[in-house]
């Protein structure tokens, strides 16, 4: 009898055990494996330009600006929320968005420079 | 903003036709009488010695220290030709006045090291104004901690030297997104107060750092409320504008004003707009050549006269 009753209960306790890994696996984890292997979102600084020059992303997403001119750049947000220092060639820059809004932004040194970071739920 | 009436003054018609046959030669400045005149070149691009009774002073620019890429290496060894240059000329300088971005990345090792080099030169003094890459990360500060001309925390000056008044501008601080860089409703208000005191037959030579006239809006080549500073200016009879950032040699006359940028001593930059460039980055150029690009000015303010005189001399070829 006990062997019987031990059986009975097991089953189910194991089965949704089994359920619970299946479901982490199949939803969860691939959403945590997403997340931290998805490249961030790269702006390159070239040519004097932003490219893109505009950028849409979900909250929390960081973005890395690379600069490549041989001329220093900044990256610099309109309402100041986020600002670089001055990026010497190769030099990189990241900044995490965590709130919904449009953010231009441009570089110090040359105000012509302008790109936007749109941070929208997906 | 009007432009210049070439019919209106034609001894000045004349000397601006020997400052373009000068460009891509040595120019020396001289500011005599009142309005800064070119000495002459020979054509071994040696000065012409300035008239006895002549303010001669030196333009250098655009020194960039910091700045180590394939289209110059070697900066600071441009700076100390430009320096043996300056310290050879046969009629020695008052001063020499450097037009913004002595420094490439306005580090405060790059500040020191630009003046360092700086005093090598043999004169009393040298008058300096920043460009954008002096204000990079803090604004004026870091500059103004090697570079504090009256020590009182400001980056615009002025003085009177030879007959002529100097008015040292700023126009890299008021940076706002998609527009050209300014001068800002303060600093216009100094000029304003201190031209105030100066007699309209003193001549006047202004510094900036970028063009204080537009020379190319799509590079940023310009200053947005330049014509704001113009106006205060027109008053007067001599007003000599010496600018950098462009990296070349352009000259703009108003009536009396006229403008002129100058040569860097680190690196050429593309023509205004010019086709197939698309961005005002640094332009390599073949070995051998990169001397014949960078270079010094003189300038001669001489007693009597009006214009100034400049020559630009090149650091070779």
């Amino acid at each position: 009898m006990s062997h019987a009753f031990s059986r009975v209960i097991a089953h189910p306790v194991r089965a949704s055990a089994i359920l619970a890994l299946v479901l982490c696996v199949a939803f969860v984890m691939p959403a945590i494996f997403a997340a931290a292997a998805a490249p961030a979102p790269a702006v390159d600084i070239a040519k004097f330009a932003f490219a893109p020059k505009e950028i849409t992303i979900a909250p929390g997403t960081k973005i890395v600006w690379t600069n490549h001119d041989e001329t220093p750049h900044t990256v610099t947000s309109n309402d100041k929320s986020f600002a670089s220092k001055g990026l010497d060639t190769d030099d990189k820059f990241e900044h995490t968005f965590a709130s919904e809004g449009d953010f231009t932004y441009y570089c110090t040194v040359h105000p012509f420079m302008t790109g936007v970071v749109h941070v929208h739920k997906q | 903003m009007s432009t210049s009436d070439p019919g209106h003054n034609p001894a000045r018609r004349q000397a601006l036709s020997c400052l373009a046959a000068w460009t891509g030669a040595a120019v020396v400045w001289t500011v005599a009488g009142g309005v800064p005149r070119a000495l002459g070149a020979t054509s071994a691009g040696t000065p012409a010695a300035a008239a006895k009774n002549a303010l001669t002073f030196v333009q250098i620019s655009d020194t960039h220290i910091g700045f180590r890429k394939e289209a110059n290496p070697d900066v600071v060894g441009s700076l100390r030709h430009a320096i043996a240059d300056i310290n050879g000329l046969p009629q020695a300088p008052a001063f020499v006045v450097h037009t913004g971005d002595v420094s490439h990345l306005s580090k405060p090792e790059e500040f020191g090291q630009a003046r360092e080099v700086l005093q090598e030169i043999r004169v009393d003094r040298v008058h300096t104004i920043p460009g954008e890459h002096d204000t990079i990360d803090d604004g004026v500060t870091g500059y103004l901690k090697f570079f504090d001309h009256d020590g009182n925390g400001k980056s615009w000056y002025s003085f009177d030297q030879g007959g002529a008044h100097f008015i040292a501008l700023n126009n890299v601080l008021n940076f706002k997104m998609g527009t050209l860089a300014a001068l800002g409703d303060e600093q216009l208000a100094w000029v304003k107060s201190d031209l105030a005191h100066v007699s309209h037959s003193t001549p006047i030579v202004v510094l900036a750092h970028i063009p204080l006239w537009t020379v190319w809006e799509p590079w940023g080549w310009g200053t947005a409320d330049s014509a704001q500073a113009i106006a205060l200016l027109r008053p007067f009879g001599s007003v000599t504008v010496l600018n950098g950032h462009i990296h070349q040699v352009l000259q703009k006359v108003e009536g009396n004003i006229s403008l002129h940028t100058a040569m860097s001593l680190a690196y050429p930059l593309p023509a205004p707009g010019q086709a197939g460039i698309g961005e005002p980055g640094p332009v390599t150029v073949p070995a051998g050549e990169l001397g014949k690009l960078l270079g010094t000015r003189q300038i001669s303010v001489v007693r009597g006269r009006h214009e100034l005189a400049l020559i630009d001399t090149p650091l070779a070829g």
